[in-house]
């Protein structure tokens, strides 16, 4: 039933599937071993320079003085004024857009301004700040100038589209049957949404901003629009003050020629990574945590 | 049921149901403002600019010196050191994005997937300023080894690095392609006695084609609009060159360094910023666009 | 027994199909009745236009009355919200919201206003013995309401829907995604709950509304072919087509 020229010609296939499989493994793991060295490397060039000083001392002409207190201060004060904002402005809208608005033409051209959003490089958004926020659009009293408010405003808008498409994810993900239970017994929308849907999204939410504002934390370009100094030796008073944050501070470092500012932007590499992992696991444990509450 | 009248009739007032849709919709349109006013801003101040700078000049002139004199306002260069490095980049993360795309949807066992994808999300996670500081610190000096004459600053290694950032937009959205075809397809090949890489290539690449190429697209515009790591790797020498080993600038990285720079509000050199900037929105956005169109147009309809 | 329920000429469309056709049907109050026939006759529909839960529902259409205790449920000036806790409706699959026991059944309460723990507190006891689940949960009432069985699920929602005080409790198919057991079960509590509340009941399953209801309404396609006391009904029933679905010859 086989004869041997089939066989020969299977052979050959499979061999070709052999070699093509072991191709796209290399490939694979390429990528995952690009990875790894970035991370091996960052961690030999900076350990070293993290010693407790480095995390209580302002940045300084002495590479082996600075610190990076300054930024990590200007990061908190980033994402203490940012979590609330973008929490109110993006679920708010996910709400709107899932529970509120008909399936018209007002509704599709909002859904595509946010996907559109999520595409146009974080740079723009910096330009847009600094004429926006910064300036006021040549208003006086609307500009804020190079300050913490004017930066939180602008990744603001930044990370919104991925909060919005998160919670209308966790939104929709709520049964149908949940609200019909809720409206069967007299409940008004607003009080279905606030009582049913809502605490059943939450967990899904949290996730979207914690991602979100893991993006924003490592973000540069736009705070430079901003006007984010990239020599900060003090730390805000209020939000209307100038600030730096830890990507910036690493950009400054990793501008010098000197090798030991190298060495110092990997150490701030790490604290940056360290910061993102740490909130990334969070975000995962929440997922999971809900998911199996069911 | 005696009470029926009043218990029926009785209107509560519900304020917070009246409010709740107001203020949920002034939330919903903070994106559209957002969008306006990015475009708005943009525009403005580009065409104050080209009041002041001949827009033919600046899309065609091959010389871009805004703030040293002579002064030289064509954005060509600067076009130029973008498109070289979006082209290195695409160089290393379609061939490697796809492999790894049809490794983790054919090939690969459920734990394998398990273990990669979050992996390859890791890489996407990685802030941009990092892959700067990689590319600088250890891809240039890497490079240096084999290839002589390669500067500090060069196109290749900044290339390298963002090929590596999109490598994960490629292999998730091709992937995502990919397992959204349907196993009946690929069933009756293997029904048939295909290979795994006949069915990989044959039937499930072609199906999941539109997405594998809005994928290619989306990759593309980012790496356009990528900015630290060619701020920090590639250089601030606008050049109309096809040489990686030289240093260029792209338009990303020329936004940052005059942002760095103390510009008088107003002047010329500030408006570069948005018209520069202008060309870059207008370009990704473009490709947007057509990402979204190549996806829906030729998406199959299983 | 005097009629609660009085639904005279109804017609309801979605978009252009014709779901209900000229229904007429006076219904009893502190009784069972139930309403069959085959999938998609418009049985499940016109439960829901008893609690305007149609309303939801875009490009839904209704003409003609339906009146409770003589007030037109579809006048612009009746409060939806306020009908749906007199007409409560449990659901054929049991949908217990992601909360305790205890928050389920005060879901209701605390929508109308009601916030006082003890007042409460009151209202979940009650509701749980009347929908006889208090012996089962009464220690744990803090507990999800998921860790209770598909049945006891059932009857919490049973009990969620009578923490409102209603007058009429309308059954959308409600034991058809139980096991035989809570069927029985949940059977015997509508026969306990008649003699207080106006239960309107969707069966797909005939042999369980000639067990427990007092009145028997069958439809098909729309149109309500006839009505009797249940008895009357199934043992002598005036149309062929009720004749033909009775003894199996369709549906």
């Amino acid at each position: 039933m086989f004869n041997d020229s089939n066989k020969k010609q299977i052979e050959g296939r499979r061999r070709f599937d052999f070699y093509l499989h072991l191709l796209f493994v290399a490939a694979t793991s390429l990528a995952v071993l690009v990875l790894l060295v970035l991370i091996i490397d960052i961690v030999i060039q900076g350990a070293h320079m993290l010693k407790p000083h480095f995390f209580t001392n302002f940045p300084s002409r002495n590479p082996h003085e600075a610190g990076l207190l300054s930024a990590i201060v200007g990061t908190a004060y980033f994402v203490l004024i940012m979590a609330p904002l973008s929490f109110i402005l993006g679920v708010g809208a996910a709400i709107y857009l899932e529970e509120y608005a008909r399936k018209n033409k007002l509704r599709s051209f909002i859904q595509l301004n946010i996907s559109t959003l999520a595409g146009i490089p974080s740079i723009v958004y910096g330009i847009l700040g600094l004429a926006l926020f910064v300036r006021g659009l040549g208003i006086e009293q609307l500009a804020l100038g190079r300050s913490v408010l004017a930066g939180a405003l602008t990744m603001t808008l930044l990370v919104l589209p991925i909060i919005i498409v998160a919670a209308q994810e966790a939104i929709r993900a709520v049964p149908g049957t949940l609200r019909n239970a809720s409206f069967a017994l007299g409940a008004t929308k607003w009080q279905t949404v606030q009582r049913t849907v809502l605490p059943s999204a939450i967990p899904g939410i949290l996730t979207g901003i914690i991602l979100a504002l893991s993006r924003a934390i490592g973000e540069t370009a736009p705070l430079v629009m901003i006007g984010a100094l990239t020599f900060v030796n003090f730390l805000p008073n209020d939000v209307f003050d100038q600030f730096t944050v830890i990507p910036i501070q690493i950009f400054n470092w990793v501008s010098r020629p000197q090798q030991a500012f190298h060495d110092l932007a990997a150490a701030g590499i790490i604290v940056l990574l360290t910061l993102l992992i740490l909130m990334n696991i969070s975000a995962v444990l929440l997922r999971n945590k809900y998911q199996r509450k069911g | 049921m005696v009470q029926g009248r009043d218990i029926f009739k009785n209107k509560r007032v519900f304020i917070l149901d009246k409010i709740m849709p107001v203020l949920l919709f002034l939330c919903a349109t903070v994106s559209v403002l957002t969008t306006v006013g990015i475009i708005w801003t943009l525009l403005g101040e580009t065409i104050v600019f080209f009041k002041l700078i001949n827009p033919i000049e600046f899309f065609t002139g091959t010389k871009w010196a805004p703030l040293i004199e002579p002064k030289a306002f064509g954005v060509l260069p600067l076009i130029n050191g973008t498109l070289m490095i979006t082209f290195i980049a695409c160089l290393v993360a379609m061939p490697i994005g796809l492999a790894s795309a049809i490794y983790l949807s054919e090939y690969a066992p459920l734990r394998v997937r398990k273990i990669v994808k979050p992996i390859l999300e890791v890489l996407a996670g990685v802030p941009t300023i990092v892959y700067g500081y990689f590319a600088l610190t250890f891809v240039t000096p890497l490079l240096q080894t084999f290839i002589p004459g390669l500067g500090l600053f060069n196109a290749l290694s900044a290339g390298i690095v963002v090929g590596i950032m999109i490598i994960p937009m490629i292999s998730s959205l091709s992937e995502d392609a990919m397992m959204a075809v349907p196993k009946a397809l690929r069933d009756g090949a293997y029904a048939l006695g295909a290979t795994r890489l006949e069915v990989a290539l044959k039937i499930v690449v072609p199906a999941a084609l539109s997405g594998i190429i809005a994928s290619f697209v989306l990759a593309f515009s980012r790496a356009i609009g990528e900015t630290m790591a060619v701020t920090v790797a590639a250089g601030a020498t606008p050049k109309m060159t096809l040489n990686p080993m030289e240093s260029i600038q792209t338009m990303t990285a020329y936004i940052v360094q005059v942002s760095l720079g103390d510009t008088p509000h107003g002047s010329v050199e500030y408006g570069t910023i948005f018209a520069v900037g202008m060309t870059l929105f207008v370009i990704t956005f473009l490709l947007n666009i057509f990402a979204q169109y190549i996806s829906r147009r030729f998406r199959e309809e299983y | 027994m005097s009629t609660l329920i009085d639904i005279a000429k109804l017609n309801l469309f979605y978009g252009s199909f014709h779901a209900l056709k000229d229904v007429t049907l006076p219904i009893q109050e502190k009784s069972i009745t139930a309403f069959i026939g085959p999938s998609g006759c418009g049985k499940s529909t016109l439960l829901r236009t008893l609690n305007r839960m149609n309303d939801m529902i875009p490009d839904v259409r209704i003409e003609g009355s339906m009146k409770i205790s003589g007030i037109e449920l579809y006048s612009s000036e009746v409060d939806v919200e306020t009908l749906r806790k007199k007409v409560g409706m449990v659901f054929q699959q049991p949908n217990p919201f992601p909360k305790s026991i205890y928050d389920n059944i005060a879901y209701g309460p605390r929508i109308h206003g009601i916030t006082n723990k003890s007042q409460l507190d009151e209202i979940v006891e009650k509701s749980l013995r009347d929908a006889v689940l208090w012996d089962e949960v009464k220690d744990f009432l803090k507990r999800s309401a998921f860790s209770l069985s598909g049945g006891q699920q059932q009857r919490l929602c049973i009990a969620r829907a009578l923490a409102v005080n209603p007058d009429i409790l309308l059954m959308d198919e409600a034991t058809s995604a139980l096991d035989p057991i809570s069927t029985l079960k949940i059977e015997e509590l509508a026969q306990e709950l008649r003699k207080k509340y106006t239960i309107v009941m969707v069966t797909h399953n005939m042999h369980q509304a000639a067990r427990i209801s007092n009145t028997t309404c069958f439809f098909l396609s729309g149109e309500l072919v006839e009505y009797a006391e249940t008895e009357q009904l199934f043992s002598s029933p005036s149309d062929k087509r009720t004749e033909d679905y009775i003894t199996g010859r369709f549906g």
